[in-house]
């Protein structure tokens, strides 16, 4: 088991105002997110990029349904605040695309009422099948988003890669983006994403993993491992599904030794934990959920028998 | 798309259930009182099809084609197309039903059963529960009233009503117009399906219902 560093003096009471002020200001929780969450212990958990070694912290957040919220300017106040309580809490890969209806327009919303936090990891998508059209929709996201470039772009669904790989690698070489990746969801394209490791020289990787559907672990987490190759992990929740699957079930003994205080913490922290993974990006509109999950990337983190038990538990629930 | 049986209907689903209903909330804020309008309107249509006079068939496909243009532009393209890129075709085969209608309308080949047989007594319910009882479902499942779907401003009770007169037409090319409304149904049906929405069955077993009374007794040309 991974040890915790050393609580500061002032850090802890900076944890203890915060969790009594939470306390207060915290609206009505569901049993999978109950009032007593795990207070912030030592300092952000952060995990290598194997292409570069800067760091990002674990967890990071996604805008699938969540930020797609259109014209309502009460919902993208409500995913400005979200943001806002991401970056608070010490998170920075934000991740989107063109697919997602009006989440990019959000986020730019989002960042631009923050007044463009610095700690930002940009992450979006090309998803188009023609590769010349790739550019222009870059640009575009580009332009809803009101950033200079992105940090990270990663061809959607593998869809078109050999289109647009070509594309991303030269916007990486022209300074237009600072990594280049694919992504695939719910263990669609698995041969196809495995080519793609072994031909390409890609940072990232995006697939889905979480404590049910682990077929990942098989080939595709060994292989970025070997490639060094950086994994992003969508559907960290199952788009609540998992959530409702524990929530009757009580919170586990082995939780507190993971200084886990709800059952989305360690679902969390069951996915971060496996060393290829660089980070899990669950999507919320809610503040006090993007607090609880950030927060999985404090404190100690399981070693593998822990995570088996942690799969069992789950599967059993 | 590739290996499409891994697929489903919440796949698809591309907003939460309270974008989408907030989505409502604010388009009848932005066209109040026009919900005053739009329900004067339908029971004008249903005076006019209890009637059932030739003047009256082009009346009711002159109002139901502007309900259809209106939800097409207003609804579809102007705010649905906001959190779902496929509203935009969405609006093109409302703007469609509406011209097929204006079409129907000019021809002078639409009328409309007298009231009397189990199909025209249906086909009269059907308007009257898009008109009057459609837009209550939303509040009676626990949704705010704010967010009611009006006939003639709202997509799916506009297409049940259109469905309902239809049970009631008699036109050669009867038909060509339910293809629109029928898909819409179905349409809507899985999105709420996909959002769990305890009123999905409403629209699609309209549709089926239509659908099945058409089979009722062919429709006759003049």
């Amino acid at each position: 088991m991974r040890q915790n560093e050393t609580l500061s003096r002032r850090r802890l009471l900076k944890t203890l105002a915060a969790a009594g002020a939470a306390s207060v200001l915290r609206p009505a929780r569901s049993l999978a997110y109950p009032e007593n969450t795990a207070a912030r212990t030592g300092p952000i958990l952060t995990r290598p990029i194997p292409s570069t070694g800067e760091k990002l912290p674990l967890v990071g957040l996604g805008s699938w349904i969540t930020f797609n919220v259109g014209n309502d300017v009460e919902g993208r106040d409500a995913c400005a605040e979200v943001i806002g309580a991401f970056f608070r809490e010490g998170g920075r890969l934000i991740d989107s695309s063109p697919m997602y209806g009006s989440s990019q327009e959000v986020i730019g919303y989002g960042l631009h009422k923050l007044g463009s936090p610095r700690e930002l990891f940009s992450a979006e998508k090309v998803w188009t099948s023609s590769g010349a059209r790739g550019p222009q929709q870059i640009e575009e996201s580009r332009r809803r988003w009101g950033v200079a470039r992105f940090d990270l772009l990663e061809v959607h669904n593998v869809m078109s890669w050999e289109e647009h790989l070509p594309t991303l690698f030269a916007m990486k070489a022209a300074g237009k983006v600072r990594y280049v990746g694919v992504t695939t969801s719910e263990g669609r394209r698995h041969d196809e994403i495995e080519k793609v490791m072994r031909s390409q020289p890609i940072d990232f990787v995006q697939v889905t993993y979480n404590a049910l559907d682990r077929e990942v672990e098989e080939r595709i987490l060994p292989l970025a491992l070997e490639r060094k190759i950086g994994v992003i992990c969508n559907r960290p929740f199952r788009r609540g599904e998992l959530i409702q699957r524990v929530a009757r079930a009580p919170l586990p003994g082995w939780a507190a030794e993971i200084d886990c205080a709800s059952w989305p913490q360690a679902l969390v922290k069951f996915i971060v934990s496996h060393p290829a993974v660089i980070c899990a990006i669950p999507a919320t509109s809610r503040v006090d959920h993007v607090r609880e999950n950030v927060r999985a990337s404090y404190g100690r983190l399981p070693d593998e028998a822990m995570r088996r038990r942690m799969a069992a538990a789950v599967e059993k629930a | 798309m590739s290996e499409w049986w891994t697929y489903r209907l919440s796949s698809f689903l591309l907003f939460s259930p309270r974008t989408y209903y907030r989505l409502f909330e604010l388009y009848n804020a932005a066209i109040w009182p026009g919900q005053l309008a739009a329900l004067a309107l339908g029971l004008v249509i249903f005076a006019l099809l209890r009637r059932g006079s030739g003047k009256a068939s082009r009346a009711v496909a002159g109002l139901i084609a502007l309900c259809w243009l209106w939800t097409g532009i207003a609804f579809h393209a102007s705010r649905y197309a906001t959190i779902n890129f496929a509203a935009v075709y969405f609006a093109w085969a409302f703007g469609l039903e509406a011209a097929l209608w204006i079409w129907m309308g000019l021809r002078g080949g639409l009328t409309f059963d007298r009231p009397g047989g189990f199909r025209s007594r249906a086909g009269l319910a059907m308007v009257l529960f898009a008109v009057a009882l459609q837009p209550l479902s939303g509040p009676l499942l626990g949704r705010s009233w704010k967010s009611a779907e009006i006939f003639g401003l709202a997509p799916d009770p506009t297409a049940v009503a259109t469905l309902g007169i239809l049970v009631l037409a008699r036109a050669r090319h009867r038909w060509l117009l339910m293809v629109v409304p029928t898909i819409w149904c179905l349409v809507t049906g899985a999105t709420l399906l996909a959002m769990k929405a305890p009123d999905a069955f409403v629209a699609p077993l309209a549709a089926a219902f239509s659908v099945g009374l058409s089979f009722r007794r062919p429709a006759e040309g003049r």
